[in-house]
Parts: structure tokens; sequence; C-alpha cells
């Protein structure tokens, strides 16, 4: 059974009387433990399907699976529980609270969780989670005294705290050097590889795209599909820009 | 909670609005009922807490002599009154007496000639002398004749001179001046308080105004009806045959008592003035045998206009400094939500990715909510600080009176939390309502 299904799924916005049609019509499946990576040109909607994916937004149509649930009719508590406990977000400006040491960071979606762990436990997992992304002796730095990648690694953390079924990373690497995107990537990497977590990137950088096994393309609210019918398209080479 | 301690200039500033204000409230408050408190004292002591208790109208034939012209009220009255009613500050009894008064070659009728208690001072807060010293509990025990004169009689029988140690005649009897009281002008009716003549009661009631042994046995009723004692003062004329011994133990006279004329009491505070009534009343029933359903055989007066007037005026003021005390909260509330509309504005981005990683609606608002309330009850306190110390100083300064109000601290802290809660929400709910997608776009 696969992670993820989306069935036909179309959003339409509407500016007054004007429908926008940004959606229409994305029908895909993502299994436990893949690596994707969502690919489109600005505008092509991917940010869209982004949001529908993690659940910030709800699709105007169309059928959500996650983990087996119809999710698309969830109200916005519901949708608020699942961000919580099933999903977890990076985002390209990192997104870290300032004024806010990164074990607080990393522990912050515990506040909304509805189990309540006491302080130390709380405490202790975040640890180990700095420990696993490596900053595991910069626990109490603040942002500001964090390099963007550390940064980027405690926001990796965070998402992590609540143990989510898949990770969306949005442009992770969007405001950091080649150096630290590679270590950004092996990071993600190694989550997937070693600890089985899913993981989608939304990039527009073929570079990037490159990491991932799998590349879903999308180009104007529509999944782009190869000659084959299939949607997982190969990507064109880097130096001569051919497709093989 | 740790949100907020991050930026405590921003805290200092949204406290800022709440603290004046209520810093404000305290010290109006304070300083206004130091005021009404003074005011009050200076109402009283012109007699708005006075009770005069009057002896019933005796009546003959159908003929009444008027009012307080009955023999029912006593000494003994006037101790039981004090001793079982708490809320009268003092009584004393009085015996009323007109006529001239003597001094070498010049003469004065005073308006006031009274036979009292040293009580009488504290009833009429008038227990400052200007020169000499009461008469004493003793005094009045033996019938000394002493006296205490105000400023009227010092200007007009002593010319100005001290009166101290000097001999005036009162009705013939000759009182030494032992003390001079303080001046207290007219009273509210235009009367001049000073223009009289203080003496122990027992004094004149046995020496001047004729015994009560000649009015027991001359069968009149009252020593101030008795035209004879007018006309031949002090010259001890029965108008019977004296009896014999024989006569006098076949006869046996009825039991007289002493009377006074009237009681003056004091209430301890223009409130308690209807409870005292209430209290006297019950007490003289009692001691005169009154049956429930029979009317009193005496009269209570009070100053029922001058407390209503006095009543009305400290509960305008106190409305009044309320009014603004409400406006300059209600600006501080106002402060309060402006700055935090700006603190959600500013932190929007952090609202978008609470609300990413699982914050729901009700969680942010109860965020923002909490510190809102948070911040108006630590300003309250500090508030409360500044103001207590705030209306200490205008004690100290400027010397007037402030009183430390409870009432006022406790409604403070009350309406900081409320103020925090109202001007918080609109903030609150702001940031609640903010789309996360959106919210996590914002630069």
């Amino acid at each position: 059974m696969s992670l993820i299904e989306l069935k036909d799924i179309q959003k339409t916005y509407f500016m007054g009387d004007i429908a926008v049609p940004v959606l229409k019509g994305i029908s895909l499946e993502i299994n436990e433990g893949e690596f994707a990576t969502l690919m489109g040109a600005s505008g092509s909607g991917k940010s869209t399907l982004m949001n529908i994916l993690g659940c910030l937004d709800r699709p105007t149509s169309g059928e959500y699976w996650l983990g087996g649930k119809e999710v698309s009719r969830l109200g916005a508590d519901g949708r608020a529980f699942l961000r919580n406990h099933k999903i977890g977000f990076v985002f390209q400006n990192f997104n870290l609270l300032p004024r806010t040491s990164a074990i607080e960071n990393v522990i912050m979606p515990l506040t909304y969780t509805a189990e309540m762990l006491s302080d130390r436990q709380a405490r202790s997992r975040g640890r180990e989670l700095l420990d696993r992304v490596g900053l595991g002796d910069r626990i109490d730095h603040e942002p500001s005294q964090l390099s963007g990648g550390q940064q980027q690694r405690v926001a990796i953390a965070r998402a992590l705290i609540n143990n989510p079924s898949v990770l969306f990373a949005d442009e992770p690497t969007g405001n950091l050097d080649s150096h630290t995107s590679q270590e950004i990537l092996s990071m993600f990497d190694k989550l997937n590889k070693e600890e089985g977590i899913t993981i989608i990137l939304v990039t527009h950088d073929l570079s990037i795209a490159r990491h991932a096994k799998r590349v879903i393309r999308i180009q104007d609210g529509l999944i782009v599909k190869n000659a084959n019918g299939e949607i997982n398209s190969p990507l064109p080479d880097i130096a001569t820009g051919e497709v093989k | 909670m740790k949100s907020i301690g991050k930026n405590p200039g921003r805290m200092t500033l949204t406290m800022l609005g709440i603290i004046i204000g209520v810093a404000a409230v305290i010290a109006m408050m304070e300083i206004g009922k130091g005021s009404s408190i003074a005011i009050s004292k200076t109402i009283a002591s012109m007699g708005a807490n006075t009770l005069v208790i009057l002896p019933g109208t005796a009546a003959s034939g159908g003929i009444s002599f008027g009012a307080g012209t009955s023999v029912t009220l006593t000494p003994q009255d006037c101790e039981a009154i004090l001793r079982e009613c708490p809320t009268l500050r003092d009584a004393a009894p009085i015996v009323r007496i007109r006529g001239q008064i003597v001094y070498g070659n010049r003469n004065w009728v005073p308006i006031t000639i009274y036979g009292t208690t040293i009580n009488f001072l504290n009833v009429r807060d008038w227990r400052k002398l200007a020169d000499g010293e009461t008469f004493t509990d003793g005094d009045v025990r033996n019938a000394n004749k002493v006296c205490m004169v105000g400023q009227t009689i010092v200007r007009e029988l002593f010319g100005g001179v001290s009166p101290l140690g000097k001999e005036i005649r009162i009705q013939n009897v000759s009182f030494r001046v032992k003390g001079v009281l303080s001046r207290k002008g007219a009273n509210m009716m235009g009367q001049d308080q000073d223009d009289i003549v203080l003496a122990p009661w027992t004094t004149i009631k046995y020496r001047v105004s004729g015994s009560s042994n000649q009015a027991a046995a001359s069968g009149s009723s009252s020593s101030s009806v008795n035209s004879l004692n007018q006309l031949y003062p002090g010259s001890g004329q029965s108008l019977y045959p004296a009896q014999s011994a024989t006569q006098a133990a076949d006869t046996p006279l009825p039991v007289r008592f002493t009377n006074v004329d009237q009681i003056l009491a004091a209430a301890r505070s223009p409130g308690e003035v209807q409870p005292a009534l209430d209290q006297i009343t019950a007490v003289l029933r009692q001691r005169h045998h009154i049956r429930s359903g029979a009317p009193d055989d005496f009269n209570i007066r009070n100053m029922a206009e001058m407390t209503a007037a006095l009543s009305s005026t400290t509960v305008l003021m106190t409305k009044l400094l309320l009014s603004v005390a409400l406006i300059s909260l209600i600006v501080g509330g106002v402060g309060i939500m402006n700055i935090m509309l700006v603190s959600v504005t500013e932190r929007t981005r952090e609202i978008g990715l609470r609300m990413a990683v699982g914050a729901r609606s009700r969680d942010i608002l109860r965020q923002f909510l909490v510190e809102a309330v948070f911040l108006c009850i630590a300003g309250g306190i500090i508030g409360i600080l500044v103001g207590c110390g705030g209306s200490w100083l205008v004690t100290r300064l400027l010397g007037w009176p402030t009183e430390t109000s409870v009432a006022a601290i406790l409604t403070s802290v009350l309406v900081s939390a409320c103020v925090g809660i109202v001007f918080g929400f609109y903030p609150a709910w702001k940031a609640s309502g903010l789309d996360p997608i959106e919210a996590l776009r914002y630069e």
C-alpha cells in the first residue's frame, strides 16, 4: 500500500469572479521509503501541490490518501494534527525562531502534541535528534550563532521530532552555498537510506534533483508523462541538455 | 511564556500603558479617599454625626407644654447609651439654662449656658482648648463651681484679656473660669458657637437652677417650667409649708429621679448615624419600660440634611475619580492592543511556522491572549507599586491627606486582567486567523 496517493487532485483559486485553475488533475503514488523530487518551473503549480501534500491547503476536488486515510476533506484542526504527527517540513529560509536556542527550536512542535511529554523527556528527545544531525555540541546556540547549514540541520531535526511518516523539503538548499548544499543532501540521503524516512524534495534546480531516485515533473498544473506514459521522467544531461 | 522574555524592550513598552494607567488609578483613589475622609471629618466636626435626644412632650389637660418639657431623660440614661451603643463615639447629658453672666462691671447674656460632662467636647469635636484646662469628672461629682468659656465671652465679658482663674457670676452663683474653648465660628444655622459657657451639669442643676430636692418637694415636675425659681433665684423659698417629721413618715413622697434636658451624642461616622439612632431607641425604650407598640417618651433628632449633603458629595467625588481612572485604563488598554497588533504583524512568519508544525487556531489564540494577560497583570502590579509610592510622595511633599485603599488595589489587579483579555483578544484573534501559507510567505 502506498504511503501517499493522489487521485485527480484539482485546485482552483477564485479571485472574485475569475477562476484561476492551478492544478488541473494530479494523480500519483508515493511509496514508503521513497526519495522523490518534485520539479517544475515557477508558476507550474509545484508549490501548490506541495502545500496540498503537506496538508497546509485543501484541494478543490479529488482525493488525497495519506497512510491509508482520506484526508482531503479534513478541517483545519484535523490537518493541524497531521502536520504535527505525520508530516515534517523543511523550508528554504529555515524558519527557526530567533533568540531561541537550537534545542528549544527542535522541541517546539511538542507544544502542540496531544500527548504531554515532560520537559525532561522532550529535551532528551531533542538532544538525540540534534546528535543525529551532527549538532550535539551546539544545542544551546541561537540561530544567530549558527551557520546556514547548521540552521538547516536544526530545522531538519525539528521536522523529525514527532517521527513523521514523510518529510517535505521546499528548496532546502536554496539559501546555501554548493558545499553546504551537498552536506544537507547527504543528510537527506542518510535519513532516507538508514532510517527509511520518506522524503519529498521540491526544487527547480537540476543538480539537486539528481540526488533523488525518482523525479516527478510538473508543468502547467499537470504531471509531465514521458513517452511511455510514465511519470518518472529521466533527467536531461547536465552538460549536454540531452534527455536520455 | 518564554517568548515574552525574548524582547524585554518591547515588553516594557507594552506594559508602560498599563503601568501608568494603574498607577494613576491607585494614586487618584488614595488621594481622593484621603480628601473625602478629611472632608468627612470637617463636616462631622460641624455636627453632621450628632444626635440630639430630647425627652417627650409634657402635656397637662390637653395643653402641651412644648417639646422637651417632660422629665424622662436621666444622666443614667446617658451612661447606659454610652455603654450599650457601639456605634456612638461619645454622649453627654445637657442641662440648659439661660441667664445673665457678670464679671466686674460687665455683663452678658450668652446664647448657650450648658451644664454637661467633659464628654461634651468629644461629642462636638472640640477637644482642643485655646487656653487653660477642662473641668474634670471629679468636678462633676462634686458639683464644683468651675466653668469653661468660649471666645465670644472672652471678648464681651473680659475685653480680650485672659479669663483664667477669674470668677464670673452665673445667676448670682460664683464660678471660676478654668479653661477657654478654641474658636469654632458660626454653625450651619448661623448661630455663634463661641457664645457659650460650659460647666459641670451637677453644678448647674443643683447650685444654679434650684435644687432638685426643692423641685420634688414643691411638686413641680420640671425645673425649667418652675417659674418661681426664676423670680426668686436661689432663694429656696418653698411654696408649700414644710412637713413635720410625723407627716413625712406618714406620707412618703414619690421617688423623683434627677433629669436632664437633653442628651447630645455623636455617631462614629455619618454612615453609622441611622444604626446609632436605632440603638439609642432600643436602649431608652428598655430603660423607660416602654411596651412594644407604645410610642417613645423621647425624641431623637439628627442632622439628616447635612448627612445627606455629605454623602452625596462623597459619592459624586468617588464616581468622578472612578470615571477618570477608567478612562486612563482604557487608554492603557488601547496601547496594549496597538503594540500587540504590531507584535502579531512582526511575528507573522513565526505564526505561520507554528501552524505548519501543528498549532491549531485556538493554540495561537491562547498563546497571544496569555501573553497579553500576563503583560497586563505584571504591568498592573508594577503600577500598584508606583501608584502607592506616588501617593506616599504626595503626602510627604505636598501634605495632602492620602489613605491606602485596599479596594482600589484589588480592583486594579482585576481590571488589569480584564483589560488584558479584552484588548489582547483582537490581536490574538487576528493572529489565529492567519493562513499558514500566506504567513510563511510574509516578508
